[in-house]
């Protein structure tokens, strides 16, 4: 069954807290990963490669420089989960 | 029909000796922040590299190579006139023929030894130990040189702020020869040429010749793909490796990647979930990216400095432009 809105939140927020080890509740819809979530560039394929195994959905690489924010990536594994 | 005899080989083919050679240059971060606008502390954190070792014109292709192989030989102890064939595993040797490897066996004073240059990246020592695994064991040469060997600095875009402090210049070298015990896994490797663009040379010579372009060719990659193929699709090469030697993580003692990134080498640790008893190394911080001689340099300053020792049971695992990839276990020498 696909995922909600706040079911992705809630998942990118543990993913975010295990890879960059930022506490769940400060992942929010407007945070940027880079700039407020203290995810650099690498630790976003990580973040990305996990939101992939976690949604069943694939974010490819030429995708994953528009995702800036967490409203970003949730909206895209929103419209593009199986 | 005629019968062909075939040749006598070894059972089986272990690494004999490794030696390495850095050059004497130690460049720090702070002279690579004089052409790009960067900081210490984001080279370290994207790379973990600190210094890295710039080649002299003096410390040519073939001189380090000679440096490296001397060590290795005296490591595994033999005479050079043995050795049967020597394999230069390279992408900056500038003079395309004759191989560097010729030079390299005359050099060390072997037997005519058959001599050849190999080109697959960073994958290139696990390329060159596969066919020496094969020569050894089919019975064309009973001790072969493989070398990796670069001077990625000749290739390095000064001014790519991606790229500038990622690539070093260094030789390693080992001695594979017969073994009564199995000591080389098989390897498992292959080739992703629908991703060559991912780490490329960033012209071709011709274009330069001809004045298309100003700046000499230099390696260019794109980060984020290199780091997803890396981490993630290089682990699942490497745990094939170990599967296919018959050797669980448990019983693992090393793990030797290319020294491509401790971003990509701790990823890997973890997406592999190797034990804390599992040596890594990390040579990276003080050596950069050497492309094909990373591997056999991790492995010689893991022995010098006590880290892994003689007998221990080493995963080791190439990948690089092509895209290519090459992975093994080995009995470390």
């Amino acid at each position: 069954m696909a995922a909600t809105q706040e079911e992705i939140v809630a998942g990118l927020a543990e993913i975010v807290n295990e890879i960059a080890g930022i506490p769940v509740e400060d992942v929010q819809l407007d945070k940027s990963f880079t700039d407020d979530l203290d995810v650099d560039s690498l630790s976003m394929v990580e973040v990305v490669v996990a939101a992939e195994e976690r949604f069943d959905v694939k974010i490819p690489d030429d995708d994953v420089k528009n995702l800036k924010t967490v409203g970003d990536a949730t909206e895209y594994i929103l419209k593009h989960q199986a | 029909m005629a019968k062909i005899k075939p040749g006598k080989g070894a059972p089986y083919a272990r690494i004999l000796g490794v030696g390495g050679y850095r050059p004497t240059r130690v460049v720090p971060n702070e002279v690579i922040l004089e052409t790009i606008d960067s900081s210490d502390e984001w080279i370290r954190s994207r790379s973990g590299i600190e210094t890295r070792h710039w080649a002299s014109p003096e410390e040519t292709v073939a001189a380090m190579s000679v440096e490296a192989s001397g060590k290795a030989i005296a490591d595994a102890g033999i005479d050079a006139a043995r050795i049967g064939a020597v394999v230069v595993s390279t992408v900056s040797h500038f003079k395309q023929t004759p191989a560097v490897a010729t030079q390299i066996a005359d050099l060390l004073g072997t037997d005519k030894a058959a001599a050849f240059d190999i080109s697959a990246g960073c994958a290139g020592f696990g390329y060159g130990l596969t066919l020496a695994k094969g020569m050894v064991v089919e019975g064309s040469a009973e001790y072969v040189l493989v070398i990796g060997v670069e001077r990625l600095s000749d290739l390095t875009d000064l001014e790519d702020r991606a790229t500038a402090f990622l690539f070093g210049d260094g030789a390693g070298a080992v001695v594979v020869g017969p073994s009564r015990e199995p000591a080389i896994g098989p390897t498992v490797w292959g080739s992703e040429g629908d991703k060559s663009e991912v780490i490329k040379q960033t012209v071709a010579w011709t274009d330069y010749r001809d004045g298309e372009v100003e700046k000499f060719p230099a390696i260019t990659q794109e980060g984020q793909a290199v780091f997803r193929w890396a981490v993630f699709e290089m682990a699942k090469v490497a745990q094939q490796a170990l599967d296919a030697a018959g050797i669980t993580s448990d019983e693992l003692d090393v793990f030797i990647p290319h020294q491509a990134n401790v971003r990509i080498i701790d990823s890997m640790v973890k997406t592999l979930k190797l034990p804390e008893h599992v040596t890594v190394a990390r040579d990276i911080r003080t050596t950069g990216n050497t492309s094909a001689a990373s591997i056999p340099l991790a492995m010689e300053r893991l022995l010098a400095t006590g880290e892994a020792k003689s007998g221990d049971t080493a995963l080791v695992i190439g990948f690089g432009a092509g895209l290519v990839y090459a992975a093994t276990v080995v009995t470390l020498p």
